[in-house]
């Protein structure tokens, strides 16, 4: 009881401390910089509507900066907008826009570097560089901001949400359009990205290399242009996101590469010409996904091992699966697949015989990408039929045991 | 020239084959599109009927009518009429009712179901196919008196066009792994009519992008309006050819 009271008188001292600065072009403070220098640890920096151009705005303090009905920071086009290297401080409520752009630098709209506890939220980002850019920092938290970029190409534009060696990050919420990647992550770890939309990216929706133990829950990922990569990583979780209509030559909807231990669940991969293209990948748990309408639902190369896809369900794609090699050490059992002509005679609800879901045509196609002029001709056809029933050129391990005779309700 | 094309035309819209033929794509149009989930994968069920039963059906009934209707040429022929306007009517007679026929039972289904650029594009090839396997046919009948060997020529062409010539490119393609086979391809495509126009529909429907640097070679080839120009000329070339040999067969036979 103690104790407590005493937390609570601190904690009384602390706001009767704090106070609220205001920042106007009709005020006594001016600029936002003026407001942030003359603010201590705790207070509030409240700036009025209008355009501010202060070049690059530095935040050193443990503050809250909000803006009142969005008011607009302008890089024009030269600028670092914000840099944050502090602790436990807010940036709310801007439109941030114009930031520079560098061949030397990562110049972006919100900067965050070697900081601590620092969040974003509510922010409007529009034509920047990088959108926001965290480096070095833990425990932060990028929520419901919307970012756009209008990149392009790949060289010269830079990444949605860009994080470089952190850790705890939170990032929820955010619309994130027109950048390379749309969420970049390069060595950071155990964070959470959940409910974000990454739309009509130059290159990925998100990307990320050596980011481990890290869950990724509700996001979208749609029109990118290469659809989602993510590398050299293990202990991953995806749930319920949605992969959809990266459609091109070198779209995937995801692709793993040397992705390890992990779980990729409930999610939708819809209309891309890759479901999922895996290279390298070991223990990867792959259930109750759904594939549809793909071109191939799943691309599995014969350098992976021990992945279990297990009540996915697979319609609608011109391949079930394609794979390079005769080596099989995944496993492929109780799944859907509406190409399935088998029967069930014992009533249990899965096949009486064993479904190949690798079709000789796609192995053709993938030793010999010419054969293309032969898709869905009466000859290609007829040896997928063939093979079906004496599989000799399409690895024979390769099958579901038990498919299921009916979809599941995904 | 007129009058026979006419009776000819006639004659044919009124067999019971052919009313049944338009009865039956008719049928599978509809139950296509009203059984598929939705009307981009009935359009791909159809593309299926449209390279199998149209080119059939035309090459062998045009074969049988030309055959059946022996007498009626012989009759023709030896009234004060040119023997190329009683050829070309003939073949234009069954031309034009079986590509009727086509656009009834297939064209109508389609642009009501999948009225857009691909649908345009089905229904074109359709009739080309219907019109080039007629024309195929002529040369099948010209080149024998004997009904069964032509019918059998005809079959043999069909299986040609349909099976044998894409198994002999398949066989090529791994004969010739090593090389860079993207232009031959689209070169080889040009010499069947069944692949040129197989590979039209499916450009349409957006299928390359699954296929990597070939679709890329096949979407920069036919994807644009000079490329979709050559391969209708490339069919119209297909139409032409045989007729003219069956043509210069016929003026100098002997009835």
């Amino acid at each position: 009881m103690k104790t407590a009271c005493i937390i609570l008188l601190i904690f009384t001292v602390k706001l009767a401390e704090s106070k609220t600065i205001l920042v106007g072009k009709s005020r006594t403070v001016k600029t936002i910089q003026k407001g942030i220098d003359l603010a201590k640890s705790g207070d509030t920096v409240l700036v009025d509507a209008g355009t501010y151009k202060e070049r690059n705005i530095l935040l050193q303090k443990s503050i809250v900066l909000k803006g009142v009905d969005f008011p607009v920071l302008d890089g024009e086009n030269k600028y670092e907008i914000i840099s944050v290297k502090t602790r436990n401080a807010s940036i709310q409520g801007f439109r941030l826009q114009h930031s520079g752009r560098s061949e030397m630098r990562d110049i972006g709209a919100i900067n965050i570097y070697d900081s601590y506890k620092v969040t974003a939220i509510n922010n409007i980002l529009d034509d920047t560089n990088f959108g926001v850019y965290i480096q070095n920092s833990k425990n932060c938290t990028i929520k419901n901001n919307f970012i756009t970029a209008y990149g392009k190409n790949e060289v010269q534009s830079g990444n949605g949400i860009n994080a470089w060696r952190c850790d705890s990050l939170l990032i929820i919420g955010n619309t994130i359009k027109g950048h390379r990647d749309g969420i970049y992550f390069e060595f950071v770890t155990e964070s959470l990205v959940w409910g974000n939309i990454s739309t009509k990216n130059i290159r990925y929706g998100i990307h990320f290399m050596f980011s481990h133990h890290d869950t990724y829950i509700g996001n979208v990922f749609e029109d990118n242009e290469s659809g989602v990569a993510v590398m050299y990583t293990n202990h991953i979780q995806m749930y319920n996101n949605h992969f959809l209509n990266n459609w091109g030559a070198a779209a995937y909807g995801i692709l793993l590469k040397d992705i390890t231990d992990s779980d990729i669940s409930g999610n939708h991969f819809t209309k891309n010409t890759v479901g999922i293209h895996m290279e390298g990948c070991s223990r990867i748990n792959l259930h109750s996904n759904s594939f549809y309408d793909n071109g191939w639902a799943v691309k599995i190369q014969a350098s992976c091992d021990n992945n279990d896809f297990r009540h996915n369900n697979f319609s609608n794609n011109t391949f079930d699966i394609g794979t390079n090699g005769s080596l099989v050490l995944n496993t492929f059992n109780g799944n859907y697949w509406d190409k399935y002509e088998g029967y069930d005679l014992n009533r249990d609800k899965t096949g009486d015989v064993a479904y190949h879901p690798v079709s000789m045509y796609s192995m053709i196609i993938d030793s010999n990408p010419a054969a293309l002029m032969l898709f869905r001709s009466l000859i290609v056809s007829l040896l997928d039929k063939s093979e079906k029933v004496l599989p000799g050129v399409t690895p024979e391990e390769l099958k579901d045991k038990i498919p299921l005779m009916k979809s599941l309700p995904l | 020239m007129k009058n026979i094309l006419k009776y000819v035309i006639v004659d044919i819209v009124q067999n019971k084959i052919v009313l049944v033929y338009t009865f039956l794509l008719l049928l599978i149009s509809l139950s296509v599109f009203n059984l598929e989930s939705n009307s981009a994968k009935g359009l791909l069920s159809l593309l299926n009927i449209i390279l199998i039963i149209v080119p059939l059906i035309c090459i062998i009934f045009s074969t049988i009518y030309i055959y059946n209707s022996s007498e009626f040429i012989e009759l023709l022929v030896s009234q004060p009429i040119k023997r190329k306007a009683i050829w070309l009517s003939i073949f234009w007679g069954l031309a034009a009712s079986l590509s009727l026929a086509f656009f009834i039972g297939a064209g109508i289904p389609i642009l009501l179901y999948h009225a857009d650029a691909t649908g345009f594009m089905m229904i074109a090839m359709g009739l080309f196919l219907t019109i080039v396997f007629v024309s195929i046919a002529m040369l099948a009948a010209g080149l024998t008196r004997d009904k069964a060997k032509g019918i059998g020529l005809s079959i043999l062409l069909w299986l040609f066009f349909s099976l044998i010539f894409d198994a002999i490119v398949l066989f090529l393609l791994f004969q010739f792994q090593d090389y860079p086979l993207e232009r031959i391809m689209v070169f080889l495509s040009f010499l069947n009519p069944i692949d040129l126009s197989r590979i039209q529909i499916l450009l349409q429907m957006d299928i390359s992008a699954l296929m990597g640097y070939t679709g890329a070679v096949f979407r920069e080839f036919f994807g644009n309006s000079l490329g979709i120009s050559l391969s209708f000329a490339g069919l119209i070339i297909w139409i032409l050819i045989p007729l003219i040999f069956s043509l210069k067969k016929f003026k100098a036979k002997d009835l």
